[in-house]
């Protein structure tokens, strides 16, 4: 009985390993290489709802012997996960014909990343997180080389592997540190034993918390970490780029949440302490580099530093509604900057990378629509009203203030300013310069429907700004 | 018997030898190896923490850090291999075609 409860809980993640699986078997059948992502996104949208099923018929709680938690806080992860995976797919059609990249593999990966973040967000177990972890990362250094002819390409899957495999064998340090300080891998027992035995004050504790913050430092880009990042952004194909900004990130907060609040609950002052000169020097670094940057992929890959420097904050106060703007901030800027690395892919086209700013000159009279949509998007991640984007920044900001970090709040709302600089520039670019040569944008039906769906949320939330953060709170507290 | 305290250090050891190596060698082949370093240090560890704790589950974990370190391994020659036919370097100086 328990192993059929256990099957029905991660029925979400195992349907999602078939269509994975199916889809490399789709490609050797399949001709028309569209075919692929339907099948792909009906595979998804089925796994999806099965999900809301699970949790409209009220089923929760731990399974696989507590390895694995079906709760509020992994169930609103995984709606960032499917909306990534989605809006990534559907980016990607047009993408994957110009560039000729093998449809089947690059979607099948895509999904075995996606289900690697989901188990990481679901895992109460550190065997369980490292495996996770493990699925989603290797999955996604294929994807940042799998335009094999590409040198760039080559190059950022190369510095992705190597920097994130040097991480996580300091996740595994951390991992077995408090294993042989407790003698278990599950996090309720680990707390229990951290508590119980009084291990708290350890110096190998806190070696095991400082080797942890480095792990999930280096798969959320924070600031010592975060050298690979720019590199990596800038080679990967542009919808890979738009994925991992969104989805490894989301996930590294959603483990990084887990294991700071449920395992290192007790050393929260230690952790603040360690967490808040990072935050600052993240966003920091994000805001300044990105001022000088003339390729915008590298100049959102900056900016995507920046905004978890911002989300940290969530985490550095150390509340629980601290972390519950941290939740909202990061579905924020999942669809806001899916959106703007969706207007960038359309600027591709064969044998032009319109990667370049100079290539946004004059953008408003060639195409006003595509533009007018960049506009809401840059908008939206300088943080200025009434988009998503000034909702996020408002909540963690507002929280902090609460909590007393006034200084770090006065610090980040400084460098939110000087990042209105570099945003507003593709704005600038795009309305006040005359176009220098012929534009043709690579436009999709099926980009359009992710643009809409994006611009749509990005506005809706920043209107209605409770329906989101209301959904962000159910979920922390069940 | 021998204490649990040399298995960690050596564990600790060949696990800063790994970082190092990781850190300062050039030839990507032995950055490669240094991270293998690493992660075989730290399965010293989980195996010694293991028997002197009565737990089966350090073990487990050693078979599965393996397996991950294989489809490492695997995944991480065959980018080399991708890369090496366009570039054909394994200096890690060598390797700037991206900066800024």
């Amino acid at each position: 009985m328990s192993h059929l409860r256990s099957m029905i809980l991660i029925s979400p993640e195992l349907l999602l390993v078939l269509t994975a699986l199916s889809l490399l078997l789709l490609d050797f059948l399949v001709r028309r290489k569209g075919t692929l992502a339907v099948a792909g996104a009906a595979g998804i949208f089925i796994s999806a709802y099965v999900n809301y099923r699970l949790i409209k018929v009220g089923m929760t709680g731990g399974t696989i012997q507590g390895m694995f938690a079906f709760d509020g806080y992994a169930n609103f992860f995984k709606l960032i996960f499917y909306t990534t995976l989605l809006l990534t797919i559907l980016l990607s059609v047009k993408y994957l014909a110009i560039e000729k990249i093998s449809a089947g593999e690059y979607y099948s990966l895509l999904i075995f990343s996606t289900v690697g973040m989901m188990i990481m967000a679901a895992a109460t177990d550190l065997l369980m997180l490292y495996l996770g972890l493990e699925l989603m990362a290797l999955s996604t250094y294929i994807l940042a080389g799998i335009v094999r002819g590409d040198r760039r390409s080559n190059e950022a899957a190369l510095k992705y592997f190597f920097l994130g495999a040097f991480s996580s064998a300091f996740l595994l340090y951390g991992i077995t540190l408090v294993y042989g300080l407790t003698g278990s891998t599950n996090l309720r027992e680990i707390a229990s034993a951290l508590h119980s035995l009084k291990l708290a004050e350890s110096p190998i504790t806190m070696l095991s918390l400082i080797f942890f913050i480095t792990a999930f430092g280096f798969k959320i880009a924070l600031a010592p970490f975060h050298m690979w990042a720019p590199d990596v952004y800038e080679g990967a194909p542009t919808p890979v780029t738009a994925f991992m900004s969104a989805g490894p990130k989301a996930a590294g907060f959603a483990v990084m949440g887990r294991v700071l609040f449920d395992v290192f609950g007790g050393l929260q002052m230690q952790w603040s302490i360690i967490l808040e000169p990072l935050a600052i020097l993240t966003i920091a670094v994000g805001s300044i580099i990105a001022l000088s940057q003339t390729n915008i992929k590298r100049m959102l890959a900056y900016s995507s530093i920046a905004h978890a420097g911002y989300a940290l904050i969530g985490i550095v106060i150390g509340t629980p509604e601290g972390f519950v703007s941290t939740m909202n901030y990061l579905m924020i800027y999942m669809i806001m900057n899916m959106g703007a690395f969706g207007v960038v892919i359309m600027l591709k086209r064969e044998g032009f990378s319109g990667e370049n700013l100079e290539d946004y000159a004059g953008l408003a009279k060639r195409h006003p629509v595509a533009s007018a949509l960049m506009l809401v998007f840059m908008f939206s991640l300088t943080g200025i009203p009434p988009t998503a984007g000034f909702i996020g920044k408002f909540y963690i900001f507002m929280e902090a203030v609460y909590a007393g970090h006034i200084y770090l709040v006065i610090i980040a709302a400084l460098f939110s300013a000087v990042s209105a600089f570099f945003y507003l520039r593709v704005v600038m670019y795009m309305y006040m310069k005359e176009p220098a040569g012929d534009i043709s944008l690579s436009t999709s039906k099926t980009a359009g429907i992710a643009l809409a769906f994006a611009v749509i949320m990005v506005l809706v939330i920043g209107v209605f700004p409770s329906l989101l953060l209301n959904f962000a709170r159910n979920s922390f507290f069940g | 018997m021998v204490p649990l305290s040399w298995y960690i250090m050596l564990s600790a050891v060949v696990f800063s030898i790994g970082v190092l190596g990781f850190l300062m060698r050039r030839n990507l082949i032995m950055v490669f190896l240094s991270i293998e370093l690493m992660l075989n240090s730290i399965n010293i560890s989980l195996a010694a923490f293991s028997h002197y704790l009565q737990s089966i589950t350090g073990q487990i974990m050693v078979f599965l850090v393996i397996t991950v370190a294989a489809a490492e391994a695997a995944i991480g020659l065959a980018i080399l291999m991708a890369f090496y036919k366009n570039n054909p370097t394994i200096k890690a100086d060598e390797i700037n075609l991206l900066k800024g």
